[in-house]
């Protein structure tokens, strides 16, 4: 594609970003009306994708990028094909109507400006997760839709269940991050490709690569926490902490169906194997029942609709891994509808928070004279939701059943949780939908009415597109529907369903459905009352075991720090070394590479005097009186190895080992006078011992490798390389010094910070021993 | 250790030591030496200096803490390998430039100042910690 397009869509990916850094100035100066501009943002955003729409409609796909680390085969590069270009156009097009809600639902808060930055720096990270192409670029976009997301549950940070809440689900999908890092290394080694086209153009090599599995567990362990599947399904609900705007946006609509986006998008080439079409059903089928039944038991309105969104999740995981082609229909389908839907749905609930102070549905009713355009978008919301005719929600159920009845006992195993599952859900929305609104009217904490145009006006579009896209279904099957699924699919789908009804075995299903749901609707405070004791008669859930989880790695690694961590000098230095001498030691003998015993050398005269002095500096140490002399004595041994290195020609080393050693000296001296040890060493005789082997041990193993290296053969690659470019290359003779500020001038930079570190560090010990406490400045005292 | 004719003879050693030590530091391309050697040298020589006439007179002279004298040491040599980002070239890659003041030809290099900046990270930090130390000792 032409350049300039290609760097529109770059600027697409960043705009969001953008507009999160000025969004607090914005909002200080105009107030929630900043929400009226910064909603012009998501929208531009809306109207650039939905130029793509007659490419890929087409079959065509649109990619571009730009080189990222060359050296590592890494490029940050995007690709819009069906699967992407709708998911980008529900995340900027709800990402539209959520900053106008957000606008009106946090209005006068003295945060807001933050709030918009936060939304829109998901809003960035979304966009950019859906259309990544690059392993590298998903994966970051991944990981920064976990933080933003962390950011908005924690928005309301003084209140702890915020704070909880937002650091669980960090911990679980930051978890789930690191498993699809590993998932997409896995990939990368086994096929070699490190782009999502460049995988999906490789065919079956991924099904067919030993790895396989491996591959496929680590991908699915990311999927799965990020979009909430039992049992890791706890952070979603736990997530209603934060405002509302962030639970219909992130925590139903766009988010977490990033997983349900990955297993769509990796589908043509992980599907189609027995362990694909086993697990992704047997989860997702037990995350629909466990999330409506738990959906059931709530009576808070936001906390109901969170546990049906798990329950959705569930059905999408089922559907996509189900793996009939009618089956992924139903899967975009459904997410096309319950993005719609659910995001109204919660808009809804916030909007009854908001204008009537509870969102408890047992103290909430007759709101509908008060609030009639809330209850006209919440009931064409549930009307989808439940899947009646002529709503967008309908063809996916149709569809849903056309997938699974297979007719085979798995099929029908299948068909029976979708419609448990799809009955319940009709239960709860119409329950969130209807009993607010309905009979008689209740004394709310607030006065209600009807809320501002920015509050409603989400919902009510929301809602009202679930209508259109249905009975436009023809030309949304054209433009979102048949690219989608032809993409999910990985070949060529035609989707046709319309909301006339055909008669047959989908729409008999359906009449079954919303018999079940309504009949649960009439027993609603029934049913919640037999799982609130069933809950309580188990008593235990993986929210409480993630409390459990952190609490108990606090332990052990509280435990674990005071063993290894006892504070005790002489442990850490005596277990230091014998790891050392083990690691020197084991592997020469498990080798068999011990070096053969040395032939004796033929040195000259003053040679052995230099090396007979180094020992009688070792005897001064072993026979000092005390520690001074002992210290002293192990100058006279450094002293001579450097004139050893003089002797052999190594000037440069001898020079540093001469300071060294006097400097090592000056500053063991002075630390042994600050320490106020004993002038003589009162080690018991056991201690002495220990010690002793330890060192004797090191020594040994140390001088066995010193032998060994010298009896290798002697590689002067690198030196004959030092010595012949030094003075051409670096100019300069000295080539120890070339080698260390030019050749290796990284390791030095390296080097020489950690010699600031290490300085700074002892600075800090020092300090601290000294006791000494710097006096306050005293009050009033010039 | 603090005797009359150690106090005296101090300072003299200790100017010497560290005129020696820019000597040994700017030598190190061609001869033995460079920054590293001579920060420990021109570091034991405050050294000596702390421990002949007290540490006061040492951070006196000094004028800035050493560990900031450390810390502009690393920020020079990672400047001067980020010089080589002007002339598209990969960081830290030496740079040369021949002066000529009539007649008299002298290089300079981007290598320089990274050697500059490697004797003034080991002389601020072994100074702060010997100066520490004595401190302490004297306290």
């Amino acid at each position: 594609m032409a350049a300039d397009g290609q760097w529109l869509t770059f600027l697409a990916l960043i705009l969001p970003f953008l507009g999160a850094a000025v969004a607090p100035l914005l909002t200080r100066m105009m107030g929630a009306n900043a929400a009226w501009i910064l909603a012009l943002l998501p929208l531009y955003l809306f109207i650039h994708f939905l130029g793509f729409l007659g490419a890929v409609a087409d079959g065509g796909t649109v990619s571009g990028g730009y080189a990222w680390i060359e050296s590592l085969d890494i490029s940050f590069s995007w690709f819009i094909d069906g699967l992407s270009l709708t998911f980008a156009l529900l995340i900027t097009g709800i990402g539209t109507l959520i900053v106008l809600y957000a606008g009106g639902y946090l209005k006068g808060h003295p945060m807001q400006g933050r709030f918009f930055s936060f939304i829109l720096m998901f809003m960035g990270a979304m966009q950019g997760l859906v259309i990544a192409d690059s392993f590298f670029a998903l994966f970051v976009f991944w990981e920064l839709t976990s933080i933003t997301s962390f950011l908005l549950i924690g928005f309301d940070h003084v209140r702890e269940a915020s704070r909880r809440a937002a650091l669980q689900a960090l911990v679980v999908t930051g978890l789930g991050g690191l498993s699809l890092l590993a998932g997409l290394l896995v990939i990368w080694g086994a096929t070699g490709e490190n782009s999502l086209s460049g995988l999906l153009a490789s065919g079956s090599a991924l099904r067919d690569a030993p790895l396989y599995m491996a591959a496929l567990l680590l991908i699915l362990g990311g999927a799965f926490t990020k979009s909430a599947q039992f049992p890791f399904h706890f952070w979603l609900p736990n997530a209603m902490e934060a405002p509302t705007p962030v639970s219909a946006y992130l925590h139903s609509a766009t988010m977490v169906k990033a997983g349900v986006y990955l297993l769509m998008r990796l589908n043509p080439v992980l599907g189609e194997t027995l362990a694909w079409e086993t697990i992704l059903p047997v989860f997702g089928g037990t995350t629909l029942i466990v999330g409506t039944l738990l959906a059931v038991r709530q009576t808070d309105l936001k906390l109901m609709l969170a546990y049906t969104t798990v329950a959705s999740l569930g059905l999408l995981v089922m559907l996509t891994g189900f793996g009939s082609e009618k089956a992924v229909e139903a899967a975009v389908l459904y997410l096309i509808a319950h993005s719609m839907f659910k995001g109204a749905l919660f808009m809804v609930a916030g909007l009854i928070d908001h204008e009537a102070g509870t969102r408890d549905v047992t103290k909430l009713g007759g709101l509908r004279s008060a609030m009639p355009i809330t209850f006209a978008a919440a009931v064409l919301a549930a009307f989808s939701m439940g899947g009646l005719p002529p709503f967008f929600g309908f063809l996916a159920k149709e569809e849903i059943y056309y997938g699974l009845w297979t007719g085979d006992g798995w099929g029908l195993l299948l068909t029976l949780v979708a419609l448990v599952g799809n009955g319940l859900m009709f239960a709860i929305g119409f329950a969130v939908a209807l009993k607010p609104f309905l009979g008689e009217k209740v004394e709310t904490p607030k006065h209600a009415h009807e809320g501002p145009v920015l509050l409603w006006l989400g919902p009510l579009v929301l809602a009202s597109l679930g209508l259109l896209t249905a009975i436009f279904s023809a030309t949304s099957h054209f433009f979102l529907t048949s690219p989608m699924a032809s993409a999910v699919a990985g070949v060529p789908v035609e989707a046709t369903i319309s909301v006339v009804p055909h008669i047959g075995l989908a729409l008999f299903l359906s009449l079954l459905t919303v018999a079940f749901g309504i009949g649960a609707y009439m027993l609603i405070d029934r049913l919640r009352g037999g799982m609130v004791s069933l809950l309580n008669a188990i008593g235990w859930g993986p929210d409480k075991g993630f409390d459990q989880f952190v609490s108990g790695s606090v332990k052990a690694s509280g435990a674990i720090t005071r063993v290894i961590q006892n504070g005790r000098l002489d442990y850490y230095t005596t277990a230091t070394f014998i790891a050392l001498a083990l690691a020197l030691i084991v592997p020469m003998v498990m080798f068999g590479e011990l070096p053969a015993m040395p032939k004796w050398p033929d040195l000259p005269f003053y040679e052995w005097a230099i090396l007979a002095i180094a020992f009688i500096g070792l005897g001064a140490i072993l026979h000092a009186r005390d520690r001074l002399t002992a210290i002293v004595s192990l100058g006279i041994q450094g002293f001579a190895v450097a004139v050893l290195f003089m002797l052999l020609g190594a000037p440069d080393l001898s020079f540093t080992q001469f300071m060294v050693e006097t400097l090592s000296v000056v500053i063991l001296a002075l630390v042994m006078t600050r320490l106020r040890l004993s002038p003589a060493d009162h080690r018991p005789g056991r201690e002495k011992a220990i010690d002793i082997s330890v060192a004797a041990l090191c020594g040994g193993a140390l001088a066995l490798l010193l032998l060994k290296i010298t009896q290798l053969p002697f590689n002067p690659y690198l030196s004959e390389f030092f010595a012949e470019n030094a003075r051409v290359i670096a100019h300069g003779r000295n080539i120890v010094n070339v080698i260390i500020v030019d050749f290796r001038g990284v390791d030095t930079l390296g080097e020489i910070g950690v010699v600031m570190v290490a300085g700074l560090a002892i600075l800090a010990l020092v300090r601290i021993r000294s006791g000494k406490r710097i006096p306050a400045p005293a009050q009033g005292e010039k | 250790m603090r005797t009359l004719i150690f106090r005296t003879v101090a300072p003299y050693l200790t100017s010497l030591m560290v005129l020696f030590s820019i000597f040994v530091l700017l030598r190190g391309h061609n001869e033995p030496g460079g920054g590293f050697i001579g920060g420990l040298i021109a570091a034991s020589a405050f050294a000596i200096y702390g421990i002949a006439c007290g540490v006061a007179p040492v951070r006196r002279s000094l004028y800035f803490h050493p560990m900031a004298i450390s810390g502009a040491g690393l920020l020079i040599s990672a400047l001067s390998g980020l010089f080589s980002m002007m002339f598209g070239v990969p960081f830290l890659t030496g740079l040369w430039a021949k002066l000529e003041f009539g007649g008299l030809a002298l290089d300079l290099s981007t290598v320089l100042f990274f050697d500059i900046g490697v004797y003034l990270v080991v002389v601020g930090s072994i100074t702060s910690i010997a100066l520490a130390l004595e401190e302490r000792e004297h306290a």
